[in-house]
């Protein structure tokens, strides 16, 4: 089971309205390689894992990943807590108003809906270990697209924590892939 | 004392340590140097988390923050 804790993993504190970055950020909120993609594929894959050093891994960082989804929905929030409707329409969501008003949806910044078929699991453990390395590089690599965006220190500094995870949970599941060809 | 944010600051600190050291140990089980250092931030982090309860109120639910200290309903989200 999961326990809550009444805080975020990094603090985010975003006081200045941004719908145009709120809109770039729901990438990792509800886009193929989003932090919600993440958690629910290690997760999922977690219970057909055949080592214990790989399920453990898989169960941890699936957890983080549901702190960093809450890390990136605080942050559309608070772009787009005091935003004015007209900034939300020059940002374009005025379609995602329409729909969700100024709640915080699982979409693309494109407004595609999180599905599940953005996450695999083969039941291969070497399959599926390899996939977890591509999605942390992905992750990255929107990370650093996302802070190329802006120049606003009270977005940069999450992004450049949550950069830095994805670095980690590669190495952590490099370590994996390399246990699991040993076994 | 302690600022609420502060002591929020010092459990962020410990917490980073442990879940950092937490990953490693999952694919480093034997390490016995890095097993101590997780024993000893997280025994930290427990003493930081005590001290923001008892004088701030709950953080955790389902029964992990027993203190009469504040609300858990009405504390700050921490998305505001």
């Amino acid at each position: 089971m999961w326990i809550y804790q009444k805080k975020l993993q990094y603090p985010v504190n975003i006081t200045c309205p941004n719908p145009r970055m709120a809109k770039a950020l729901m990438a990792q909120y509800g886009g193929p390689d989003s932090e919600l993609g993440a958690a629910m594929r290690y997760l999922t894959q977690r219970f057909s894992m055949p080592d214990n050093r790989v399920k453990a891994t898989c169960n941890d960082i699936g957890t983080e990943e549901l702190g960093h989804w809450e890390m990136i929905g605080a942050m559309i929030y608070q772009c787009l807590r005091d935003a004015p409707l007209k900034e939300m329409e020059a940002a374009g969501l005025a379609g995602y108003y329409t729909m969700h008003g100024k709640g915080v949806y699982p979409a693309d910044p494109n407004g595609v809906p999180f599905t599940a078929s953005y996450i695999q699991c083969t039941g291969d453990p070497i399959a599926d270990i390899t996939e977890d390395m591509a999605a942390e590089q992905k992750a990255r690599a929107t990370y650093e697209h996302l802070m190329t965006l802006t120049d606003d220190a009270s977005l940069l500094n999450p992004l450049r924590f949550l950069r830095e995870r994805e670095i980690v949970h590669f190495q952590r599941f490099g370590e994996c892939l390399e246990i699991l060809q040993n076994l | 004392m302690m600022t609420s944010t502060e002591l929020l600051r010092k459990i962020s600190e410990y917490q980073f340590v442990t879940v950092e050291l937490n990953l490693y140990l999952d694919t480093h089980p034997g390490d016995e140097l890095a097993r101590a250092d997780y024993y000893y931030y997280s025994a930290r982090l427990k003493e930081v988390m005590e001290l923001y309860e008892a004088a701030y109120g709950p953080l955790m639910n389902f029964g992990h923050s027993p203190t009469d200290a504040g609300s858990y309903v009405d504390s700050a989200w921490p998305w505001e």
